[in-house]
């Protein structure tokens, strides 16, 4: 396992973060929430990525990706933390193909994968139905009929849910209210009869939506995967998701401690400048080292994604270690970023609150640390 | 190769004729087998492992014969260690002679010094100790200030040295003085062996949170030393004394690897990991019943291995070439906060059973985890303390500027 990057990622890692900074810098998060975007993000901005091949990074070759790997996205997911960058890569790349890859069939994935390659087609995860993320409390209803299923639900937090093409709708059709046994996920259009879509307008201005599904009836070609026997193949699509969501919040933490540190070295006060005061040092000091332990976790857990002989069980622990370790560093560094800057890191011109407001949402997003603690506890014995 | 073989099946069979029973046990603390004229042995088979290695020249088998050593190559060197970890031996002699003064003497020393010392330290006849740091002088080695001046055909020596490891129960000091104070510090440092046992040498030992007093303050009055004592030339200690420091680290680190082992009391104790203590200690069977307790420990744990990742990242980038080398600063600072925090965590977990001071109502590894709870406190300031660590990341690795350089200006 290469904890380093190889010529291939950190090329890759070069052109995305000056196409980050060149074509989607903090103004553009900034003009898409003061002008209170309709979709919520810049079409165009997503048909440059998707001309970059960023919409095809992990998926195979076969179905008209790139085979560059979650290293790959990962790399990518990094710089566009770093100017917050908000877009479909999240939903309907790092979420949608790697579900249609886990839980589709043949016909599936060739007919979706290559949509989403030409960013033809957006993806949306219907699956909270809690303020928390609790991914086996499932109470959305999928009831088989002689033509297919009926599904009956509502749904929380689903991200670019009101700009989706599809909805991945995860429904439980047997099995106790917790279980992870009877739960099946669909394919939805969301223009789909008794689907009623409403925008929830969030702190980090990405978007959110809540969904509510009334006797839905899906044909029985929804399905993806097996009836009943969905968890597992969500379960390591989530965790891909955690990964990828980590690198996305390295490349932030990053970023709000790039800012810290050139202002620490420009403010002055009492005659000098305050990055010379022991008390700030030492604080920055922390910071770093844990920057650097989340850096470390992150290239071990997307190199364990491209790792063939990784088990499910492996990639779920590094998946919990990762969003529980980003998840903690991320409020950290979130919070010196606000206070290290004092009185103007509290104005909203200044784009530190952004930074803190994104390092929330994302925390939260799949699992915070309190959840992934426990995970990982569990999956280590204890 | 041939030869290698059989010197193999030879070392082999000796070592089952010749090594005791208890010798293949693992180690006691307090059966370390440290030599020297007033050497006690609590397990007479100490003794006799001792001697029998001696009499091969097995404790330092690198050495030239014609000092006592083994005289192995480091091909063979290699068979007697595979050999002797093949049966769990114990290290027949510990010493500070061995591990750091012998090298420099077969490096520095002249004949006769060498026929003089060596032998007695393969022997373990000889227990020498380390006059090196002073009151005054911590990290700032070199600004030493134990005064030596030759009169006739001695040195008289005058001064104090603080932190001296066992200079209550040495018998020999290798010791650095100064011997010029008109030029600058490091050009006038001379490297000199002396007998504790002289007139004017006493030493004090301190004692530690943890109960033992491996450190002492050691004081030199008006001391006598042969002329003869001096090794290397006049004023030419210091490339000595850095040369003795590089085996000192080396030495160090392989006790923390070995001491790190006997911390956990070998791979079948369960104080091998927190979280099987804490269950071990609650009675739980599959999973951690205190819920707090549960989470702190899975934290230790995430960061214990984001941290070895974090070393292992550290090796790979410095192979090619972008590692920082402060990054070193760093990993001493959280590793040595981390191993703080697994203490903490073993006290939480073994509650009262990790507070006994001695006797009877604790285990043996109860006692254990409860003195190396506070030996663990030392982490953090040997090898440079924390906060040292974290003004050498602020300054030298984010480039953030020194308030008293900015005062000077």
């Amino acid at each position: 396992m290469a904890l380093v990057l190889n010529e291939d990622q950190q090329l890759l890692k070069d052109s995305a973060q000056a196409f980050c900074q060149e074509n989607a810098p903090i103004s553009m998060l900034r003009r898409l929430r003061d002008s209170k975007d309709a979709e919520g993000f810049d079409r165009d901005l997503w048909q440059q990525m998707v001309a970059l091949g960023w919409s095809g990074m992990a998926i195979p070759e076969t179905y008209g990706g790139f085979a560059f790997g979650y290293g790959g996205l990962g790399v990518v997911l990094e710089e566009t933390g770093h100017t917050l960058v908000s877009s479909p890569l999240i939903p309907t790349v790092l979420l949608g193909a790697t579900l249609i890859n886990e839980l589709g069939n043949e016909a599936q994935k060739e007919a979706l994968l290559p949509r989403i390659v030409a960013g033809e087609l957006l993806l949306a995860l219907a699956l909270d139905e809690h303020q928390v993320h609790a991914p086996t409390r499932i109470a959305t209803t999928a009831r088989a009929t002689g033509a297919g299923f009926v599904l009956d639900g509502s749904k929380l937090f689903v991200l670019d849910g009101h700009v989706a093409d599809q909805l991945i709708v995860v429904a439980r059709s047997a099995g106790a209210a917790d279980s992870r046994d009877g739960i099946s996920v669909f394919l939805v259009p969301a223009d789909t009869v008794g689907v009623t879509i409403t925008r929830t307008w969030m702190v980090d201005s990405r978007n959110s939506a809540t969904v509510v599904l009334q006797n839905v009836e899906v044909p029985a070609s929804a399905l993806l995967g097996e009836v009943g026997s969905g968890y597992a193949g969500l379960e390591k699509s989530l965790d891909i998701a955690r990964i990828g969501l980590a690198a996305e919040m390295l490349g932030s933490m990053e970023e709000t401690f790039a800012r810290i540190l050139d202002y620490l070295k420009q403010r002055e006060q009492f005659g000098v400048l305050i990055g010379s005061f022991q008390g700030l040092q030492h604080r920055a000091a922390t910071m770093y080292s844990e920057i650097e332990l989340c850096k470390s976790v992150v290239r071990a857990a997307l190199a364990a994604l491209d790792d063939p002989a990784a088990t499910a069980s492996e990639i779920a622990r590094f998946a919990s270690l990762a969003k529980a370790k980003l998840s903690e560093v991320a409020a950290l560094v979130s919070n010196e970023g606000i206070q290290m800057h004092g009185g103007i890191g509290m104005t909203d011109e200044f784009d530190i609150g952004f930074f803190l407001k994104r390092a929330r949402v994302a925390q939260q997003f799949l699992g915070d640390e309190l959840y992934h603690r426990d995970r990982y506890a569990a999956l280590s014995g204890f | 190769m041939q030869a290698l073989q059989e010197f193999q099946e030879s070392t082999r069979a000796w070592l089952e004729e010749n090594c005791p029973p208890s010798m293949r046990t693992p180690m006691v603390q307090d059966e370390i087998a440290w030599g020297g004229r007033n050497a006690t042995f609590k397990n007479p088979e100490s003794k006799v492992w001792l001697e029998r290695m001696a009499a091969k020249g097995w404790t330092c088998p690198t050495w030239p014969t014609e000092y006592g050593g083994g005289g192995l190559n480091k091909e063979q060197s290699i068979v007697l260690s595979q050999e002797l970890a093949r049966i769990n031996a114990r290290p027949a002699l510990t010493s500070f002679g061995i591990s750091m003064l012998g090298p420099v003497l077969l490096e520095y020393a002249t004949h006769e010094q060498k026929m003089e010392h060596i032998p007695k330290i393969v022997r373990g006849e000889i227990r020498w100790c380390q006059g090196y740091s002073e009151p005054g002088s911590g990290s700032d080695l070199a600004s030493l200030s134990t005064k030596a001046e030759l009169h006739g055909d001695y040195y008289t020596v005058n001064g104090a040295k603080v932190w001296t490891s066992y200079a209550d129960k040495a018998d020999w000091i290798f010791c650095l003085v100064r011997t010029d104070f008109e030029v600058p510090k490091h050009a006038g440092i001379s490297f000199l062996l002396f007998d504790m046992a002289s007139t004017g040498v006493s030493t004090r030992p301190i004692q530690l949170i943890s109960g033992s007093s491996p450190f002492c303050e050691t004081f030199f009055d008006n001391v006598q030393v042969p002329a003869g004592n001096l090794v290397g030339g006049l004023n030419e200690g210091w490339n000595i004394a850095k040369r003795l420091l590089q085996h000192e680290r080396t030495m160090i680190s392989s006790f923390g690897l070995s001491s790190g082992q006997s911390d956990r009391g070998g791979t079948t104790s369960v104080m091998a990991a927190v979280e099987v203590a804490a269950m071990h200690y609650r009675g739980d069977k599959e999973r951690l019943s205190d819920p707090v307790l549960r989470d702190s420990i899975a934290r230790f744990k995430i960061d214990s291995e984001a941290f070895a990742y974090t070393s292992r990242r550290s090796i790979e980038e410095s192979k090619q070439g972008q590692g920082p080398n402060a990054t070193s600063s760093m990993l001493k600072n959280y590793g040595c906060e981390l191993n703080k925090r697994r203490y903490e965590l073993l006290l939480q977990a073994l509650g009262h059973q990790a507070l006994g001071w001695e006797g009877e109502g604790f285990t043996p590894e109860e006692l254990q985890v409860t003195r190396e709870w506070l030996r663990s406190k030392a982490n953090s300031i040997e090898g440079g303390t924390s906060e040292v660590q974290l003004n050498v990341i602020a300054k030298r690795v984010l480039g953030l500027p020194d308030l008293v350089a900015m005062a000077k200006k």
